[in-house]
């Protein structure tokens, strides 16, 4: 047995460090670190409630909307607070379009230049791979950085500014948008889905939300070339990144973009069957953080650093949803909400590199025309902002999605002051430490198996498969 | 370069390399650099000699490949130009850095930062993290986080008062929470072009091109301002400053020149300037949604403004608000548009 210290991890937003124990060349063992603590649980207590809204996004610089509309949604929830038809679109269509902008980001910027490296010299798609991904020089980031930042003025009509917009409220959104901005918006989703069905798909996005079968992708990706996503899947089938990175196969989803009666998406588990869950249910273990306390339900949830605690190797947490950990992300999403090249996925192969990279493009495909619809589903004129106000004693509860999983927002409110504020973010559910139990967290899990070691960047796929957002998980 | 010796024309070294590290922070004001509108950001960059030699979110080195290239920068091997800082730098706890130690390292974040600060041309504070502390140092600071030279609105911060880089200058603060994308590529730019100074900083380091502007300067709720005829709950179209907490008018920065995100600001998309470009903003003493006031008068009266002429001025633009202002003020759309006149306009 070696033992060995991987870290930085690059285009993983904030610090990891993995710990991996090698034998015969694979990982028998692994261990996630994150080495960074920042403390916004205990910055939030004693504040006022709504100062949640200034806070939240700033937990993160790349899923900031996702936590402006969980900690807007445990606020509205504390308030008893319905938000207006308009205000919930317009905080759908914020929401949607860092989701999608967060999984083009990923695929472009963040996943896909590993392919480009020198220890793939020699495959047959390396030059291909290198000219369009590379990091920095590839052909693809002179064209899609100026189609994000396009589709991202989205979000300078909708919240003002992204990252770290205040627009996004309990009631709805701090601004109304006019008749001609609900066309500019349409305009913008037209464009952008004019962008991805060209140099990503090369075909409909509704062809795409269409492949209903791991047969079907297949199919699909050889009738023809299939731009940029039929590159993975090239690269994908040549490395049978199918077998790499195989999770622990419970899939758990909060749900998102909540409509007049239902979810968009619904929420569940998913591990074969679908089930319903149970948020009462969720509990943080601490024995492997450096943080004194006990296991609790975030909403009695306590954070206090403990930097010299032997067992501890992580600023991170470990959720389990009744005892057990679960993967969460769009795969898991696409999975609970049903789609049936997600359910086909994983009951062929599990989670893994190839399927949470395909699930997450995927959702771009199921995304995008819905956006447009939200969009005409706008009235100008009609109230974008319910109102309301906060008792002085109060709790509520906050569950979103962000684009890499599951985010909830506890807070408790005491004498009109938050008396505790907890979050939960989707990294914290799939690089968790260990538990009490020594239960392995997802990607402790997922690198078992994988080989590793000099000149080998498998370990890589596997880690970026899950888009870690580590800033979040060290709120 | 044609000219490069003559006075007032740009020098342009081949290359001036750029390391950018992320201490604690969000990564938000990476992700708002990746909103430049530039046609292409990195050909941009590398148009005026600006090398990228490692940015977390963008670059392909990882793990080992990382710490050779802070090795090269502090060997010499490499001459570093600008070492761009995302995040507070965190002191604790007791001193040690522990809090943020740089993954894959024993090293704290804050010893990385110290020595390649001492070896670069220039330091720049990407942030208000990075620059006075920031939101990581609201409450009760646990993990005594600082900025580059500054805590809060006191010299100092992790590299002291005295501390100047080769190039001459202080860390340069290219405050915001996050920054604008053109703050950083219009700093980067001016300092690979050799047509940057001390005279281009503010009393707090920041760019003056664009701290010399305040928020206040281009916002489009200005008619509301000028009758005072203001916002009473989010989605109003009023002004935001004399109840919704807005700081436009004393904060210094050209967002509403410089929009975002295409046509956006904080006030556009009707949320208060909380001033994220100001020291201490993190911690206003106030509910960030309220304008504190004393006998019904805002605290924080526009910048260079006499109270009296503020209280008299108010007073009299209240009484003299047409009723089309005062009543889309509380309004979420224009309930009253403006007259269309009948003849030409004088």
């Amino acid at each position: 047995m070696t033992r060995i210290v991987v870290g930085p991890f690059n285009r993983v937003e904030g610090d990891l460090e993995v710990t991996l124990e090698m034998k015969d060349g694979v990982v028998a063992e692994a261990w996630a670190g994150s080495p960074l603590y920042r403390g916004f649980e205990q910055i939030l207590r004693g504040k006022h409630p709504m100062d949640a809204l200034m806070f939240a996004p700033r937990i993160c610089g790349i899923c900031s909307v996702s936590q402006s509309v969980a900690a807007a949604t445990a606020l509205a929830d504390a308030m008893g607070l319905a938000p207006a038809p308009n205000g919930r679109i317009t905080k759908n269509l914020a929401h949607a379009v860092e989701n999608v902008a967060d999984h083009f980001t990923h695929f472009y910027l963040f996943f896909m230049p590993d392919f480009a490296r020198a220890e793939y010299a020699g495959r047959a798609w390396h030059e291909r791979a290198t000219e369009r991904f590379r990091a920095v020089r590839g052909s693809a980031t002179g064209t899609i950085l100026p189609a994000r930042t396009a589709f991202l003025t989205a979000m300078g009509t909708l919240a003002g500014k992204w990252p770290h917009s205040l627009a996004i409220q309990p009631g709805g959104v701090a601004r109304a948008l006019e008749s001609s901005e609900r066309i500019r918006l349409f305009g913008l989703l037209r464009d952008f889905r004019r962008h991805v069905e060209t140099t990503l798909f090369n075909d409909e996005l509704e062809a795409v939300a269409a492949l209903d079968s791991v047969a079907a992708l297949s199919r699909w990706a050889g009738e023809k070339p299939r731009g940029d996503f039929g590159a993975f899947l090239g690269i994908a089938e040549d490395l049978q990144l199918e077998s790499l990175g195989r999770g622990l196969d419970r899939f758990m989803s909060y749900g998102n973009y909540p409509q007049a009666e239902s979810q968009f998406l619904r929420g569940g588990v998913w591990d074969g069957k679908l089930h319903a869950l149970d948020a009462q249910a969720i509990a943080e273990d601490i024995s492997h953080a450096w943080l004194e306390g006990e296991t609790r339900h975030p909403a009695q949830g306590v954070t206090r650093p403990q930097d010299e605690k032997a067992a501890g190797y992580t600023w991170c947490k470990a959720p389990r949803l009744a005892g057990q950990p679960m993967e969460t992300g769009a795969l898991a999403r696409q999975a609970v909400n049903g789609h049936p090249l997600a359910r086909d996925l994983v009951t062929n192969g599990g989670g893994n590199v190839k399927s949470r990279v395909v699930a997450r493009l995927l959702e771009i495909a199921v995304l995008l025309p819905e956006m447009e619809t939200w969009v005409q589903q706008l009235a100008p004129g009609e109230p974008f902002c319910t109102q309301g106000e906060m008792p002085r004693e109060a709790a509520g509860t906050g569950l979103v999605e962000a684009a890499r999983g599951s985010l909830g927002h506890w807070i408790s409110v005491e004498g009109g002051r938050i008396a505790n504020y907890q979050i939960v973010s989707p990294t914290t559910w799939n690089f968790s430490p260990r538990d009490g139990e020594g239960t392995p967290g997802p990607l402790e899990q997922a690198l078992v198996g994988t080989p590793a070691g000099e000149g080998n960047v498998a370990v890589q796929h596997v880690v970026r498969s899950f888009d870690p957002c580590m800033v979040c998980t060290v709120h | 370069m044609n000219g490069a010796h003559e006075p007032g024309f740009f020098e342009m070294k081949s290359t001036f390399n750029l390391l950018w590290l992320q201490s604690a922070g969000c990564g938000g004001c990476s992700m708002s650099l990746l909103c430049s509108e530039a046609r292409d950001l990195t050909a941009a960059l590398e148009a005026v000699g600006i090398r990228i030699l490692w940015h977390p979110s963008l670059s392909e080195a990882n793990g080992d490949e990382v710490k050779r290239i802070f090795e090269q920068c502090l060997s010499g091997e490499v001459a570093l130009d600008a070492l761009c800082v995302e995040g507070a730098l965190l002191r604790g706890p007791r001193g040690t850095g522990r809090f943020h130690r740089h993954a894959g390292s024993d090293v704290a974040m804050i010893e990385w930062v110290k020595k390649l600060a001492h070896v670069s041309r220039h330091t720049l504070a990407v942030g208000s993290c990075a620059a006075w502390g920031g939101v990581a140092a609201a409450g009760e600071n646990v993990t005594d986080a600082c900025g580059l030279q500054f805590e809060g609105d006191q010299p100092g911060g992790l590299l002291g008062a005295a501390w100047r880089g080769h190039g001459g200058l202080p860390v340069i603060n290219i405050a915001g929470c996050p920054c604008h994308p053109d703050w950083i590529t219009e700093t980067l730019t001016a300092l690979a072009l050799g047509a940057f100074g001390q005279q281009d900083l503010d009393s707090f380091n920041r760019p003056r091109f664009f701290a010399d502007h305040l928020v206040h300067h281009g916002c489009t709720r200005n008619e509301y301002y000028e009758f005072k005829a203001s916002a009473h709950k989010p989605s109003d179209l009023g002004c935001l400053m004399e109840n919704m907490g807005c700081k436009g008018t004393q904060a210094h920065a050209d967002c509403n020149i410089r929009l975002w995100n295409g046509n956006g600001s904080c006030a556009r998309g009707g949320a208060p300037c909380v001033s994220c470009t100001e020291p201490g903003f993190e911690e206003p003493g106030h509910p960030f949604h309220e304008t504190p006031k004393l006998a019904g008068i805002p605290i924080g009266l526009p910048t260079d403004m006499p109270k009296a002429w503020f209280v008299a001025l108010a007073a009299l633009s209240k009484s003299a608000t047409p009723k089309r202002v005062r009543e889309n003020a509380v309004a979420d759309h224009q309930v009253v548009v403006p007259a269309v006149k009948k003849t030409g306009l004088k």
